[in-house]
């Protein structure tokens, strides 16, 4: 049975920063969704239904905050779902949403996810202590540290390359009006001589913590302007911990980009898709993501960084809007990933647009590593 | 598109309090190996999973992810979940299905209310500004939405102890209830009140438990059940979290959502009303008649494990459909303070 056709129309994403005092979480929405009707030229009543993403509650200290969202997000008498897969949670959104569409429930879909992480304190809403888990209380740098060392072990990869993906990033996201940090001239010495956080992670290489929204519109047709037609989804989750898992490959992530290139009738990832937004919060997931997603062989993705493949002028441009690693607003970032995808089908990426793409891939992953979740979009359906 | 239907419905007991971790496995292992094993599957005969869950409940941030131990998840599994009723990942499900990219999905929802105190979390769905700081708990606006309705004649003290008294009674023929009986409606009435006018028979307990529900599309369908319960309309809405700015005697999501599902018509309903009013009021939202049965289970007014009531009101109304004594039901599921936010899903049995 044939899917209905699916695309973004419109995308809108906030101001990040570390605190945005200025508005309330509301605001905050409203920043990011008055700008996506706007890019798709939409306004209320062509939204059948409201699907909202944001990683735990503890961060903004809100139970369910879409509940009283509800009158900004613009969901009163409509379907509203709130849909929570960790740091994943922001592609998930997306993917739900564009569900919807494709299972011709509803025609056009409004999809917005946020983080105002300044609401709370992030790193204690990820360490409480549970039963029956090995606590960590290292948040995630101190997590994925020791995968990202085991990367470094199994692939032979220099050590600069952790440093060149920072760089790079960075220098991207001076390009971007909306990322949180911009650095253009942000050099591999500057990031080597940065604090080591957690051997072999230095601060240089770390995501920030931002407060932030991001809303795209999906529709079952072109609404006048471009769009970016939705080829595939996937998603896939695996446990946390058991005795043989992979952590630096996970076969969750494997599958699913398997599955989606399958869907997307891609054979060569690497020659056929055009620019990648994957979410790299650590610099060191970019070669371990490329390997993951089948881009570069296992212990080859680093080789596709040094070589600079991955800047904007490469063969596959990764993150040119910066990333996660210059807006991090947890529930958001996924999202972001998701948005920056459509925006370089349509065009409208500014001063980051790759030029000629036709293909874009959006990924997003949770947890410890182990929610993926992933889109490629297109310029035609 | 592929008609869905519910196949499967599997349930823990409601009890006041489990010694399990908050994260559900211990609750949900049981009811996936009753379900899965009812209907001749394995896990990796699902196509998609989906759960709903609060970590605010649970105390923790991420407690969903623990719970995937329960599956057992590798090979890896397409899976999905909202922090809401599990009956909203039911309808995500459903749509899963409908896209035609899987024919089957299991759905579960779990709640272990005991862990902390649910009238004090429950305030923190409120408006976070201007309102969840004065910590108005849920039974306390319970009591202002019952207020209301008495003083518009809508119902009497009497009517909402009637639902009680009926609801105890035929909670007596479900083994999972975790309050049944025979009770007395003067005498309930001669009780004090808990947050007047509620008295605590109109309030639903605090119960740890958790539902699972398996879908499956057409001919699936008819492989896995004799009598699958076919889905004939699902739909969700919501209304606005002002509580001085809506009609409290009334609810807008459910009259919406009931049109639209095709609520007319039905012989049995099962309502997720965690107070004896709001029965009365979804009753009257929903157009149900005196001929409609509502909650032969004994309703949440009788168990009500927060996060899989809802979907286990879906299940029970199937249930009636799978087993043969009803041809068309209703199951409904709210959400968040004073009915906000509510799920219709009418389904039907075919011969």
């Amino acid at each position: 049975m044939a899917k209905r056709l699916a695309a973004v129309v419109g995308t809108g994403q906030t101001h990040h920063t570390s605190k945005r005092l200025d508005v309330s979480m509301a605001g905050l929405c409203r920043e990011a969704i008055d700008r996506a009707m706007a890019d798709a030229g939409v306004d209320w009543p062509d939204i059948d239904a409201v699907v909202v993403g944001k990683a735990p509650d503890l961060f903004e200290g809100v139970m369910m905050p879409e509940l009283f969202l509800a009158d900004a997000l613009g969901a009163n008498g409509k379907p509203l779902l709130r849909v929570h897969t960790a740091g994943s949670v922001g592609g998930t959104t997306a993917n739900v949403a564009a569900s919807l569409v494709q299972a011709g429930v509803h025609r056009r879909v409004l999809a917005v996810a946020f983080e105002k992480q300044s609401e709370s304190n992030a790193m204690w809403a990820l360490s409480i202590p549970t039963p029956f888990s090995m606590p960590v209380h290292a948040g995630a740098g101190g997590y994925f540290a020791p995968h990202v060392r085991s990367y470094i072990r199994r692939s032979g990869a220099p050590e600069h390359i952790g440093a060149m993906v920072a760089v790079k990033d960075r220098r991207n996201g001076a390009r971007n009006p909306h990322a949180h940090l911009r650095q253009p001239d942000i050099t591999l010495e500057s990031v080597q001589a940065s604090t080591m956080l957690w051997d072999p992670i230095r601060y240089d290489e770390t995501c920030p913590s931002s407060d932030g929204a991001c809303a795209v519109i999906i529709s079952d047709e072109a609404l006048g302007g471009s769009a970016a037609w939705i080829h595939a989804t996937a998603l896939r989750t695996e446990p946390t911990t058991f005795a043989g898992r992979d952590q630096v490959n996970p076969r969750a992530g494997r599958e699913a980009a398997a599955a989606l290139w399958r869907q997307a009738g891609i054979t060569d990832p690497l020659s056929e898709v055009d620019v990648a937004e994957i979410y790299v919060p650590f610099s060191w997931f970019e070669p371990m993501w490329l390997e993951n997603l089948g881009f570069a062989a296992p212990g080859e993705g680093w080789k596709l960084t040094e070589s600079g493949e991955t800047r904007i002028g490469g063969a596959l441009p990764v993150n040119p809007s910066g990333g996660v690693l210059c807006s991090n607003p947890i529930g958001a970032s996924g999202l972001l990933r998701f948005a920056e995808a459509a925006m370089q089908v349509m065009g409208r990426a500014g001063e980051h647009q790759v030029a000629d793409v036709r293909t874009a891939l959006g990924h997003a992953y949770g947890g410890g590593s182990q929610f993926f979740s992933m889109w490629v979009v297109g310029t035609t359906p | 598109m592929p008609d869905v239907a519910v196949v499967g419905f599997a349930q823990t007991p409601c009890v006041r309090r489990t010694t399990g971790t908050t994260n559900g496995v211990e609750m949900l292992v049981p009811i996936f190996h009753e379900v899965l094993t009812g209907l001749g599957l394995t896990k990796g005969d699902i196509g998609f999973w989906c759960s709903g869950s609060s970590d605010y409940l649970a105390g923790r941030a991420f407690s969903f992810v623990s719970a995937v131990d329960a599956i057992g998840a590798f090979p890896p599994i397409t899976e999905s979940h909202v922090e809401m009723d599990a009956a909203w990942a039911l309808y995500e499900a459903w749509v899963k299905i409908l896209t035609g990219e899987v024919d089957t999905a299991l759905v579960y929802g779990f709640g272990k209310s005991s862990a902390g105190q649910l009238r004090r979390v429950m305030a923190l769905q409120l408006d976070p500004y201007l309102v969840a700081p004065l910590w108005p708990d849920s039974i306390g606006l319970a009591g202002i939405q019952a207020r209301l309705g008495l003083e518009s004649g809508q119902w009497s003290e009497r009517d909402m102890a009637e639902v009680a008294a009926r609801s105890r009674a035929d909670a007596m023929s479900n083994p999972h209830a975790q309050f049944a009986g025979e009770v007395d409606v003067e005498e309930l009435l001669a009780r004090p009140y808990l947050a007047d006018p509620l008295r605590s028979h109109d309030c639903a307990p605090i119960t740890d438990g958790a539902a699972v529900v398996v879908l499956a599309a057409d001919d699936r369908a008819r492989e896995l059940c004799d009598r699958p319960a076919w889905i004939t309309g699902i739909e969700h809405r919501v209304d606005s979290p002002n509580l001085g700015g809506r009609d409290l005697t009334t609810s807008p999501s459910t009259v919406a959502a009931g049109k639209a599902a095709g609520a007319d018509g039905v012989q049995v309903a099962e309502l997720h009303a965690p107070f004896t009013h709001q029965e009365i009021l979804l009753r009257q939202a929903l157009g149900l008649g005196d001929e409609v049965r509502v909650n032969p289970s004994g309703g949440v007014l009788c168990g009500n494990p927060m996060f899989a009531a809802g979907l286990g009101r879906i299940g029970e109304a199937a249930k009636r459909v799978l087993t043969g004594e009803a041809d068309r039901v209703l199951g409904h599921a709210t959400s968040g303070p004073l009915l906000q936010q509510n799920l219709v899903c009418v389904m039907e049995g075919r011969d």
